[in-house]
Order: C-alpha cells, then sequence, then structure tokens
C-alpha cells in the first residue's frame, strides 16, 4: 500500500516526470514540451490542497489530461476535436474532465484515459501504477458511479 | 527516449521558482569544505548543511516550511555567489535575508546574536550566551550551536571554549579550523 504521507514536491515530481512526459509525447507529439511544463505547474499550485499521498500518479495523469483537453480546446476549433471511441453512450472526451469531477482521483483517471484517450488497460494500469486487473476495475466503478450520479441528476 | 530532455526539466524547475510556486528552493553547490546543500524559502536563506544528501534535508525541509520544495538553481544563485566570495577572500559579510522562522524563543536571539560576531573574531559559549541575556545558559548555547540551521552565514565556528579549545562543530572540527584559518582567527 502506498503511504498516506504527501512527499517532498521534489520526491514526487522525480517519480512521476518521465511517465508524465511520455504520456504527453504520446498524444500531442512535439507540443509536449509546453504541456509537461503546464502539468507541473498545476500540480504545484494544487500539492497544498491534497489530503493525502496516495495515488499521485493517477492525480498527475488526470491533471495531464486536462492539460491536453484545454489545448485541444485552445487550439483547434470544436468540430475538429479527434473523433475517439464513444461506448454505453458516454460523451467524448473534451466532456470528461468536468462530468468526472468529483469521482475519486484514481478511477477519474482511469475513466478519462480510457474513454477520453481510447488507451488500452494494459496502458491505464502503466499510468495508475496499478495492475491491469485493478485498471479495469477503477474504469468501471467510475463509469458506475457517473450511471448513478446521472440516474439521480 | 523515454526520459524528460535536461533542457526542459531545467525550463521547468526555473519557471516554478519564477512563478512564486515553491515554499524552498534548494541546489547543491561545490565549496572548499565539501558540497553544501543550500535553500531559500520565499522570506530569505533557509538551510546551510554539510549533509549535501538532499533527500534526508528535503523531507526535514518540507516538514518545517511546506512540502513544495524542489531543486531549482536560480533562487540560490545570490547565496552561491557570496559564499564562492567568502571562500575566496573577497567577502568578510554575508548580505542576505535569512529565515529563522522554525527556531524560536531563547535559540533565536541567540542566532541573532551570532549572526552580529565579525568576521575574524571568535568568541564563546559564555559571551554569546550572555549577550542573548542569560550568562549562564552556555550548554544551552552549545547546543543552539550545533543546530544552528545556516552555517557559515551565521558563523557558528566562531564560538569556542573558554578556555579556547574549538570544542564542536556540526560540520565536524576540521571544517571549523579550516573556516577559522581561512578567516585569518587561527595560525594556519
Amino acid at each position: 500500500m502506498e503511504p498516506m504521507r504527501i512527499p517532498p514536491f521534489e520526491t514526487f515530481y522525480a517519480e512521476q516526470k518521465d511517465a508524465v512526459f511520455v504520456h504527453l509525447r504520446r498524444l500531442l507529439g512535439a507540443s509536449a514540451e509546453d504541456a509537461f511544463q503546464e502539468t507541473f505547474l498545476r500540480a504545484l499550485r494544487a500539492y497544498p490542497d491534497l489530503r493525502h499521498g496516495r495515488h499521485l500518479r493517477a492525480w498527475v495523469f488526470t491533471i495531464a489530461t486536462r492539460v491536453v483537453i484545454d489545448e485541444a480546446r485552445r487550439t483547434r476549433p470544436r468540430g475538429e476535436l479527434p473523433e475517439v471511441a464513444v461506448e454505453d453512450g458516454l460523451p467524448p472526451h473534451a466532456e470528461l474532465g468536468p462530468l468526472t469531477d468529483g469521482l475519486p482521483p484514481k478511477e477519474r483517471a482511469a475513466v478519462v484515459l480510457r474513454y477520453g484517450f481510447d488507451l488500452p488497460y494494459d496502458e491505464i494500469a502503466a499510468a495508475l501504477g496499478s495492475s491491469e486487473d485493478a485498471a479495469r476495475q477503477a474504469t468501471s466503478s467510475g463509469v458506475r458511479r457517473l450511471r448513478e450520479r446521472s440516474k439521480r441528476s | 527516449m523515454n526520459t524528460v530532455p535536461a533542457r526542459l526539466d531545467d525550463r521547468f524547475r526555473a519557471a516554478a521558482a519564477a512563478g512564486g510556486l515553491l515554499d524552498v528552493a534548494y541546489d547543491v553547490v561545490g565549496s572548499p569544505v565539501g558540497d553544501l546543500f543550500v535553500a531559500v524559502s520565499n522570506r530569505g536563506l533557509c538551510a546551510i548543511s554539510y549533509d549535501a544528501d538532499a533527500e534526508r534535508q528535503i523531507e526535514r525541509l518540507a516538514r518545517g516550511f511546506g512540502s513544495r520544495v524542489l531543486r531549482s538553481p536560480r533562487p540560490i544563485d545570490p547565496a552561491k555567489r557570496q559564499l564562492d566570495e567568502y571562500f575566496e577572500g573577497k567577502r568578510q559579510r554575508f548580505d542576505l535575508e535569512v529565515d529563522l522562522r522554525l527556531t524560536r524563543d531563547f535559540g533565536r536571539t541567540v542566532l541573532e546574536e551570532l549572526g552580529r560576531v565579525p568576521f575574524g573574531e571568535i568568541t564563546t559559549y559564555g559571551a554569546l550566551a550572555a549577550k542573548a541575556g542569560k550568562p549562564r545558559a552556555a550548554r544551552a548555547v552549545g547546543t543552539i550551536m550545533n543546530r544552528n540551521p545556516i552555517p557559515i552565514v551565521l558563523p557558528c565556528h566562531r564560538v569556542v571554549g573558554a578556555n579556547g579549545s574549538l570544542v564542536g562543530y556540526a560540520g565536524g572540527l576540521e571544517r571549523k579550523q579550516t573556516l577559522l584559518q581561512l578567516e585569518g582567527a587561527l595560525l594556519a
């Protein structure tokens, strides 16, 4: 089990930077560099509000994913957003960020990576630092939670 | 290539400091008395350590000053430059803000008095205790010197025993001797 304690930012950064960089380069190619810096600057801003040190990889991947979504919104007219697989009537990735607000961080990252970016479960597992089974579970329980929420509202 | 390019890593570290997002910025700098771990907060120089093992240092700093501790060389530059000048014999007084917020009460008073002991002079634990208002607290002053968060700049190496013996130094007696020789307070 990961420790609850929040590590010094340097430790967190050293542990996550390469994985985040690879992830962003896969999504953005050459413009990954600006997104990388923006991701960790956002992480720094949010760091004092973290309540525990669990699932920091999922947390920073969620931030990176938001950065990519914001970047896509900023630079491309809406109609030109890349088509991604939409399953079970879930909305495309541009909407997933706000929609998944309030999900536990690991489930949120899993849902965004699976349905927003169509990543296979083994890559989601790598992103979350967990097993493939755990990645599947996090995704499906995130989806279940979203369904329940949409029934209620 | 599956690692962050050094140039991008440097750029992020500089941007983090420039954005005022750090509780503490640090770096490890070379000196004639070995590698020094040097750290600054938003209020000033907050740590110098002869223990250059950054991992140990940053845990301690994160507990005291906040979790946003990052290696970022630029904010350290003024302290680094003045330390270089000191070791080259070109500087006798440090002109740097210090952040002593983690040292309170008597300890704080003693460190502030310590900061007034001039280059090239020595004083004693008892004399420093007296200056801080507690003439009988020489032993407590010894403990405070041992825990001095900013050695060299707050010159605990200039504090010796009443009989003139060097007594002790958190960085080891050899370093204390080297610093006093550099200042001409001890014969080489």
